[in-house]
């Protein structure tokens, strides 16, 4: 690559939490190309990006712009060469003009004052130079995404930006939208700006861009001229798994249906579906998985299932062992005999300050077991507490010790421990091993199958193809709000085929995915 | 090598002697003797019964308001309503020890109850706007003091004040109204063993109960309340009648130990110092009553050292401003628990 | 009624809301710019008592009440920069940090004028120096209009003057749209290389020095001595003055001649028997009032989101 206008050469990242994030990651840019960075969620797109704009700073490894050796240490320093980001989270200030918006940190002046004609002069001309019309006069919190992602990519401009890093853009928008975009990035293209576009929608990357970098665990997987590979080549590259974990599972033995989901549809307050037409089954001692790209309803299904309906207008019908849960909160739902281990274990699933023990007793000191009246049962609590210290090999100096002192690893046997330990007959776990090491990730996966032998009916949402395959007993795909797959014997789905469904390549037809009602 | 669990009490030990340092210091600066001043000040708080007594009542009214901030801030409520239940409080308990005829101990009871009720209620105002509307308690607790404190003013200049007396004071409470005084030589009186009880209650409600596990999950961490199935804004209503109750009881019992008739023609700022108790305490129950005492100590030190020396006892002001913003400040010896944390993480 | 109406409707009344209305103004203003920035400045009546008596001393110290009200101005910026440190360095949090100074305000200021005086209770034994008042050439001739807005202390047409400096300061300047910017969204300001902490220190010190004024026109001006507690809830009435005024200079300045009004008024009730302790806790009733009237449609509008959620 001759003219290479930017060069990552073997970047490392890892944080002070012992997480390695970029591991000798490879990234070269042309000038006037837009060029993809396509991965899963935690494959390391974002760190990569967060170093390229100056926001981290690399442990190990080179940039080059142009050929010279750079440093990056603040955004400033990325904004002073020629870098522009556009955020998920757009850095917006609502209340503001776009003009104001546009020349923040460089405004114009005139005298003692602020230059509002100046500003707006400076809009209208960088508007009209790149050809993307918006109102400088309009407030920021009156405009649809769609625009404030314009002014987003001005405002960058206007800072003098050759290279454009968009983030995630066409997650926010509609179908129109995006065309829009895409049709405007061209335009850029064109005008010599080169592009960066983080995605892992392929039928977008195909689209537009002219070259892909694939990030996998870390890693680049490979650089490739769009034109030349498939979508179910990249989707191969993206989707797979680095060691294959094995578990002893004893054959199953299903029971009755715990949790039936029939025909469950929510549209957002804007109308557009978050889940439609959603119908599974979980019976006692099965292990149903849900896979997918994150952000592709899971989320919105979890919170369904959790008390997140009451109040909400939705269709379909939700039972757990045959009541309808549509009306009741999360109490009232925990109190039919269902567990829930949270995605986030910071924000939900735990409180930092609080010990260990409080931890663990959240969602049962109710029970007739630990009080008498409105006196908690203080020996009951410390010996059941150590028990589950000791049984769950969580490693604390004690009890009493502030949950929020442990390593991620430990605080999630936790959160596990306290879900888990309650004979659940039905077990709702999201990410149950989300940034944990190896090690603790293995404990949880066998204490889910102690459970499933125990006949409890576990629904398990993850991101991390290893657990999901190896775990589950059967398997659902979401995409885009919908199921689009149902496999019986998950161990033997290829990590390809998963790809295309995932990604929303493929799709079964309607028969192949109402096998998850009855598991037939 | 220190252990970083012994951080908090490094840490508020090192703010406490910096407090004092800068004590002396001012002494140095302002005496014209300062090592006798500064003996004074340290020394004569303890020299007699009736010293020792004055650090003690002045201690009784800390421990209440102490105790009352300690549980809004264990449950992540910031209010500093304290002040003006405590005042109102007051009024409330004095009208009914003015005008009410009952026997020797029902008087005091039913006097104080009446404080205490009001207290609650009043306070669960700002609670309920916050449990239902997440209206800011800080800024609605803040104009409450400003308004109890007016209303309660009302009361005593138009149907309270004693116009034979020459200044600003109610009638005389009945006699049967008064707590009685419990040591000799002392004007301790009954409220310091209603405090002690109040503050085992406490404890026990805090940490040995349903409630209290309620009340300390949602100060930790309110989403992870929720998740668990509290009710929060239950606990936060509950949080605040019981604040209120303890602050209004607080006031009640200062008025009814020590005066003969209300007094108080401003806010007397036992709520704020409330504030500055509980945080000396990290909002331990128990620790409130070193707190409480240790506060009273300096102050009563600074009294004494103002009346026996050349230096005025406003000083304490001084020192209180300078504990509450080096106890508050987050970063304040961080870098040295980051230190700690490194070193033993080489360890382990 | 009419007894009430003779009272209010006068020159005289209208001048003393004016004059009434001066030290609240100042404060809401101060309190108005370090909102915008995003920090609840509660240390404001502690700010405005210092400033106070530095204004009394430094103006019996050097014989000029010009380099008294240097002093207090200054005196009230070192106070709000003291807290500023403490806040934005230490992270000592905001509020707590405003109650430490209002507590070293109301005892430290005593504890000055003791040494200095002999007094606990006022500065009358120091020689201190009041402003000039000002007649204003022409304007004071005019029937009405003359009596009402001419012959004010120098500090009140300041205050006056101030509310049209804070809004071109918020609304015209690059100043204040950095500082509006960081009180609205922290991370866009940082994400263009504005400094929030060098804003918030920036906006707390302009708190500190409105403030400032605020005290010396307590000293110098409304009174032309230094007692104790002088300040007695005004720093307060701000805080409520801004709050009702949603934020906005003109509603700031509005809701503090209404305060200033309800303070004026206390006395002329008195006529209809309404006593003036309950006419005090108007402003704070208001801003209770105000507050629920906001957080009530705020939840309704977070609900009828929340109806059909699910979204992120």
């Amino acid at each position: 690559m001759q003219n290479a206008l930017l060069e990552m050469r073997a970047i490392t990242k890892v944080y002070p939490n012992g997480v390695v994030a970029n591991k000798a990651v490879h990234f070269s840019l042309c000038e006037g190309e837009i060029h993809a960075i396509a991965g899963e969620n935690g494959a390391g797109k974002s760190t990569l990006m967060k170093i390229m704009f100056g926001m981290e700073e690399p442990s190990d490894g080179e940039i080059y712009i142009r050929g010279e050796k750079v440093k990056l240490q603040s955004a400033q320093d990325a904004i002073d060469r020629g870098i522009g980001m556009v955020h998920q989270h757009f850095m917006l200030v609502p209340s503001f003009t776009v003009a104001e918006n546009m020349v923040l940190g460089m405004e114009p002046r005139r005298g003692l004052g602020f230059n509002e004609a100046e500003a707006i002069r400076m809009t209208e001309e960088t508007a009209r130079k790149y050809n993307l019309t918006v109102n400088p006069k309009a407030k920021v919190e009156d405009l649809t995404v769609g625009m404030k992602q314009k002014v987003e990519i001005l405002k960058a401009l206007l800072r003098g930006a050759k290279i454009l890093i968009l983030d995630e853009p066409t997650a926010v928008l509609t179908p129109q939208e995006t065309e829009e975009l895409f049709r405007e990035l061209k335009q850029l293209k064109e005008q010599g700006h080169t592009i960066v576009f983080i995605s892992h929608k392929l039928k977008e990357v195909k689209a537009i861009c002219d070259r892909i970098t694939i990030m996998r665990g870390g890693r680049t997987e490979g650089v490739f001229q769009t034109a030349d590979v498939t979508e179910q080549e990249i989707s191969r590259l993206m989707v797979g798994r680095d060691v294959v974990l094995k578990y002893d599972k004893d054959s199953p033995s299903f029971g009755e249906p715990m949790l039936t989901v029939q025909g469950l549809s929510v549209n957002d307050p804007q109308g557009k579906a978050l889940l439609s037409d959603l119908s599974f089954t979980v019976r006692a001692g099965q292990i149903v998985g849900i896979a997918g790209v994150e952000g592709n309803g899971q989320t919105q299904l979890i919170e369904a299932l959790t008390g997140g309906l009451k109040g909400v207008s939705s269709n379909g019908v939700v039972t757990v062992k045959g009541a309808d849960i549509r009306d009741s909160d999360l109490l009232e739902i925990r109190n039919l005999g269902v567990s829930y281990i949270p995605e986030d274990r910071m924000r939900q699933g735990s409180a930092g300050d609080a010990s260990i023990a409080d931890n663990l007793i959240s969602t049962r000191y109710r029970s007739k077991d630990m009080n008498k009246g409105i006196f908690l049962k203080g020996s009951k609590i410390s010996s059941l507490t150590a028990s589950l210290v000791e049984e769950f090999k969580v490693r604390c100096s004690g009890t009493a010790q502030p949950i929020g002192m442990l390593s991620g690893g430990n605080m999630q046997k936790v959160v596990v421990a306290r879900e888990c330990s309650t004979s659940p007959e039905l077990l709702i776990a999201e990410q149950p091993t989300r940034g944990v090491d190896i090690g603790a990730a293995q404990f949880i996966h066998q204490k889910l199958l102690e459970l499933r032998a125990a006949q409890c009916a576990i629904l398990l949402v993850s991101a991390d193809l290893n657990e999901i395959l190896e775990i589950s007993d059967s398997l659902l795909v979401m995409y885009e709000g919908q199921i689009v797959a149902y496999f019986e014997n998950p161990a033997a789905v290829s990590e390809e085929e998963l790809g295309l469904y995932m990604l929303g390549i493929q799709r079964q037809d309607e028969q192949d995915i109402r096998r998850a009602v009855n598991h037939v | 090598m220190f252990k970083v669990k012994y951080f908090e009490v490094i840490r508020t030990s090192a703010v406490i002697v910096i407090a004092l340092a800068i004590a002396f210091l001012i002494i140095s600066l302002v005496s014209d003797q300062p090592v006798t001043t500064i003996g004074i000040f340290l020394l004569e708080p303890l020299s007699t019964k009736g010293h020792i007594g004055n650090v003690i009542e002045m201690a009784i009214p800390l421990m209440f308001t102490g105790l009352s901030v300690s549980l809004l801030f264990r449950a992540n409520m910031f209010n500093l309503g304290a002040e003006g239940i405590f005042y109102f409080s007051g009024v409330v308990a004095s009208v009914l020890a003015i005008h009410l005829t009952l026997n020797g101990w029902m008087h005091p009871l039913v006097a104080i109850a009446g404080g205490s009720i009001v207290g609650a209620l009043l306070s669960a105002i700002p609670g309920i706007l916050k449990a239902k509307w997440n209206a800011n308690e800080l800024v609605t607790s803040l104009m409450f003091n400003n308004i109890l404190f007016g209303v309660g003013l009302y009361l005593l200049n138009y149907h309270l004040r004693d116009a034979k007396a020459f200044a600003n004071v109610s009638f005389k409470f009945q006699e049967t109204a008064h707590l009685s005084k419990i040591v000799p030589g002392t004007r301790i009186h009954t409220g310091l063993i209603i405090v002690l009880v109040l503050i085992v209650v406490a404890h026990l409600f805090l940490y040995k109960t349903k409630w209290g596990y309620e009340l300390r999950m949602t100060g930790a961490n309110r989403e992870f309340a929720r998740y668990s199935g509290i009710k929060t804004a239950k606990v936060i209503i509950l949080v605040h009648l019981i604040a209120g109750f303890m602050a209004g009881m607080g006031g009640s019992v200062e008025v009814l130990g020590m005066y003969n008739r209300f007094q108080w023609s401003s806010l007397p700022g036992y709520g704020l110092d409330g504030a500055l108790v509980a945080m000396l305490a990290k909002n331990n129950p128990l620790a409130v009553i070193a707190s409480a005492l240790f506060l009273a100590y300096i102050r009563i030190g600074a009294d004494l050292m103002a009346r026996l020396s050349d230096v005025p006892s406003e000083m304490i002001s001084i020192i209180q401003a300078v504990i509450i913003l080096l106890i508050s400040a987050e970063q304040f010896l961080k870098f040295w628990k980051n230190r700690m944390l490194l070193k033993e993480a080489k360890e382990a | 009624m009419n007894s009430l109406l003779s009272v209010i409707l006068t020159t005289d009344f209208a001048f003393s809301l004016l004059r009434v209305t001066t030290p609240i103004l100042f404060a809401a203003l101060g309190a108005l710019i370090s909102n915008r920035a995003g920090i609840i400045n509660i240390g404001l009546e502690g700010i405005m008592l210092v400033s106070a008596l530095a204004g009394v001393i430094l103006s019996a110290y050097t014989h000029s009440a010009w380099i008294g009200l240097l002093g207090a101005v200054l005196a009230g910026t070192m106070i709000a920069g003291i807290l500023a440190f403490f806040t934005l360095k230490f992270k000592t949090h905001i509020i707590l940090g405003g109650v430490a100074i209002n507590m070293f305000a109301s005892g430290g200021t005593v504890f000055i004028l003791y040494l200095l005086s002999g007094d606990k209770g006022s500065s009358t034994s120091l020689a201190s120096k009041v402003l000039p008042s000002v007649e204003i050439p022409l304007l004071k001739d005019i029937p009405v209009l003359g009596p009402i807005f001419s012959g004010h202390h120098i500090l009140t047409y300041v205050s006056i003057l101030s509310v049209f400096v804070v809004y071109y300061l918020l609304n015209r300047m690059s100043l204040g749209l950095r500082i509006r910017s960081v009180g609205e969204n922290p991370h866009a300001a940082q994400s263009v290389g504005v400094s929030v902490i060098k804003i918030q220190y920036t906006a707390l010190l302009l708190s500190g020095f409105f403030a400032g004024l605020g005290g010396a026109y307590m000293s110098m001006g409304y009174l032309s001595l230094f007692t104790r507690d002088m300040i007695a809830g005004r720093g307060w009435i701000a805080i409520a003055a801004e709050s009702m005024g949603r934020g906005t200079t003109l509603g700031t300045a509005l809701t503090s001649l209404l305060f200033g009004a309800a303070d004026a008024l206390s006395n002329a009730l008195q006529v209809l028997n309404i006593p003036a302790e309950l006419i005090a806790t108007l402003p704070y009733v208001a801003t209770v009032v105000g507050l629920v009237i906001y957080a009530v449609s705020e939840t309704r509008k977070k609900n009828r989101k929340l109806k059909s959620p699910l979204a992120k």
